[in-house]
């Protein structure tokens, strides 16, 4: 299973990013494999739709589930649609490297 | 980060010269101009910019005379009424152009191209009490909702790196697309009323709107003497509603007098009855804990 | 000798907020009704409509204002990704192996590319409604129309234009502007003959009004000021629009009277000696300009 998690740099002690369409990079995390793929935010200075733009950017990646610290009535509209599971964090401390630890946990 | 949006729905009710008293209170604050239209804090706060930035709003669409051959199936396309034929020559007003680029599009000649708007600013630099960030949208530029939220990264960015925890936005009139900007993801707001029938009306929208995004809604009724029977309405509709006023400020020249003088009323007169009355909103909102009670 | 007036647009503007639009045009629209013209009075600040509160009539009809709002057939649409492709909005969300593809209505800024873009007739457009034109009948002859949009909606400019087009072969329309200088105010100004600008003489006021001046310099609009609360503040106002040779139509002082006709919804013109009068004179003068 494929997990996307936003994050505020390129590796996995970065720190996790709090918004969903604007944040600086996106982490796709593979369960199965263990591998990390760090992909820059392309709608980072999106003039608008940096939301929607980012779910289509997730989504073509193959993830089940993305982790964010917040997501906007749009971009969870099209998630639920897509069955694509939201999980919130709401604690801008955590590593990347502590959310895999969580998800390995599951 | 505590981050306080002044609004108001109707103009002129006093936001900014209110902002302007409270970043004064404030050691350490951030200010967000959001008003991008008719950005005014500045004169008050007289900041020292470090940083000018481009602001890219969007993209115009402009016709290649060499090519264009008048033909005008690109006026019957544009839904936005920004192509005409002006005495036998089909020309784009830029103002009304929305940078749709279904024009360039359907031209069967490819005479029309697309040019980027970058003649918007913003600023940031330090003032008396912290830090601002404020901007100059070019007139008739679109995306003013964009640049407020330029404006707010730029001024969360500064907050992060000076240890500021508290934000002020100086927001907009209106209930369009720069206030809506200017109160997402903000934890309080002050709505700025004035006791007349049009500022009681537009108090209602802007709280509506608020209210849409779940966040905190203090009210504040300025110049209330001016008219006590609609400050009277105003306070038994906010209590009807559930929503704290914060405090009444009485009509006084002196706040025009400290506009003059690029200072807050806080600065030309800390000891005023005004400026206490003031200091006393602002701890009571900022110290509030409490969550909304929608 | 009294100068007859035939199909004038005035727009009544400011780039700040509160400075006495609403209070002008009211006022303008009750003397020149009071004269005997054939007026009407078109609220064009829809985000916040405020002349209602000046001048009372009865309803004459609403006429609802909508977007057109693409909607993709997903059993036509073969996933081939033009619309996408052309929407320049990000409007569209596209994703071919999910066989999934869809409008975000609040990203659609109803341009028609989509449409254009789609080669097997997959995209049809539903009306998605914006807000309100109100029409009401004052005295017979005169109108107040007022556009409305809904809390929450992003672009008051389709219901200002709206709004306008809902004239119909008036002697006089007076628009009262939403403030600013972005779209909705230029929505508005383009559509005038001639733009009263009001101000106050403070330094926010002179500041805003640069502004307002520079945009309407570039749409080479006629104008003039008038200064609202004249006697607060200081004589920076005059002395740049003397400077500019910029006219000046008009002076109401700051009066804590004033201000409370103002508050209660009262027309000074109505209730205070000469008003209307003065109201008059600046119609005359602004019909002046116009022939200029």
């Amino acid at each position: 299973m494929k997990v996307a998690i936003t994050s505020t740099g390129d590796n996995t002690d970065a720190k996790i990013d709090s918004r969903f369409g604007r944040c600086s990079y996106f982490v796709v995390y593979d369960t199965e494999s263990g591998s990390t793929e760090f992909i820059p935010n392309p709608n980072l200075e999106s003039i608008e739709g940096a939301g929607p733009a980012s779910v289509q950017m997730v989504a073509s990646k193959g993830v089940s589930k993305v982790v964010s610290g917040e997501f906007g009535s749009k971009v969870k509209s099209i998630f639920d649609q897509l069955k694509i599971q939201l999980i919130v964090v709401n604690d801008p401390s955590k590593k990347i490297s502590d959310i895999i630890e969580l998800l390995n946990q599951k | 980060m505590n981050e306080i949006a002044v609004l108001s729905g109707k103009g002129g009710t006093g936001k900014t010269c209110l902002s302007a008293a409270f970043a004064t209170l404030c050691s350490n604050v951030v200010v967000a101009d959001c008003d991008v239209d008719a950005a005014n804090l500045y004169l008050i706060l007289q900041p020292e910019n470090d940083t000018e930035a481009v602001f890219v709003s969007g993209q115009k669409a402009v016709i290649n005379r060499e090519t264009c051959t008048d033909c005008g199936v690109c006026i019957s396309y544009c839904r936005f009424d920004a192509i005409s034929n002006i005495n036998g020559t089909v020309e784009i007003l830029e103002t009304s152009c929305d940078g749709c680029m279904l024009c360039m599009r359907v031209c069967p000649e490819n005479a029309i191209t697309m040019a980027i708007s970058d003649k918007s600013r913003w600023y940031s630099g330090t003032f008396r009490n912290g830090n601002m960030v404020h901007a100059r949208l070019e007139p008739g530029e679109e995306n003013s909702g964009k640049l407020v939220s330029v404006v707010r990264k730029a001024a969360r960015e500064l907050a992060k790196k000076t240890g500021a925890e508290t934000i002020i936005i100086d927001g907009p009139p209106g209930t369009g697309c720069p206030a809506i900007s200017s109160l997402t993801g903000a934890k309080k707001t002050i709505i700025v009323a004035e006791p007349t029938a049009s500022g009681f009306h537009d108090m209602k929208r802007i709280i509506e709107l608020a209210g849409n995004f779940g966040i905190k809604t203090y009210v504040v009724i300025n110049k209330y003497d001016l008219n006590r029977d609609v400050t009277n309405q105003i306070a038994d509709w906010c209590r009807e509603n559930h929503l704290p006023v914060a405090g009444n400020i009485a009509f006084d020249p002196e706040m025009v007098e400290a506009m003059l003088q690029c200072k807050s009323i806080i600065e030309l007169n800390p000891a005023s009855d005004l400026s206490r009355e003031i200091i006393t909103i602002w701890n009571k909102i900022e110290k509030d804990e409490q969550t909304t009670d929608y | 000798m009294p100068v007859t007036i035939r199909e004038m647009k005035i727009a009544i503007a400011s780039g700040k907020g509160g400075t006495g639009k609403t209070m002008v045009s009211a006022n303008l629209f009750y003397s020149l009704q009071n004269a005997g013209m054939k007026v009407s009075l078109v609220d064009c600040d829809a985000e916040e409509p405020n002349a209602a509160e000046f001048i009372s009539g009865s309803s004459a009809g609403v006429s609802l204002v909508s977007q057109k709002l693409p909607v993709i057939d997903t059993e036509k649409c073969t996933f081939c990704g033009k619309c996408f492709e052309y929407c320049n909005y990000h409007a569209i969300v596209f994703l071919p192996p999910a066989n999934f593809i869809q409008v975000v209505s609040d990203l659609c800024h109803d341009c028609g590319a989509c449409v254009y873009a789609c080669e097997y007739d997959a995209i049809t457009e539903i009306n998605k409604e914006l807000g309100k034109v109100n029409t009401m009948q004052v005295n017979g002859q005169c109108r107040l129309i007022e556009g409305r949009v809904n809390v929450g909606v992003y672009s008051s400019v389709p219901v200002v234009k709206k709004a306008i087009q809902s004239l119909n072969c008036e002697d006089i329309a007076i628009y009262d502007s939403p403030p600013g200088i972005s779209c909705p105010f230029i929505a508005t100004v383009v559509r005038a003959d001639y733009v009263v600008l009001v101000t106050e003489p403070t330094p926010f006021g002179l500041n805003d009004l640069k502004l307002s001046v520079a945009t309407l310099e570039q749409l080479d609009k006629p104008y003039g000021v008038i200064v609202n609360k004249a006697g607060l503040g200081n004589r920076e106002v005059y002395e740049w629009i003397a400077q500019k040779n910029i006219p000046l139509l008009m002076e109401i002082p700051f009066d804590k009277e004033i201000a409370r006709i103002y508050s209660e919804g009262r027309l000074l013109a109505e209730v205070a000696d000469g008003y209307q009068e003065r109201f008059l004179v600046l119609s005359e003068k602004i019909k002046q300009a116009c022939h200029e």
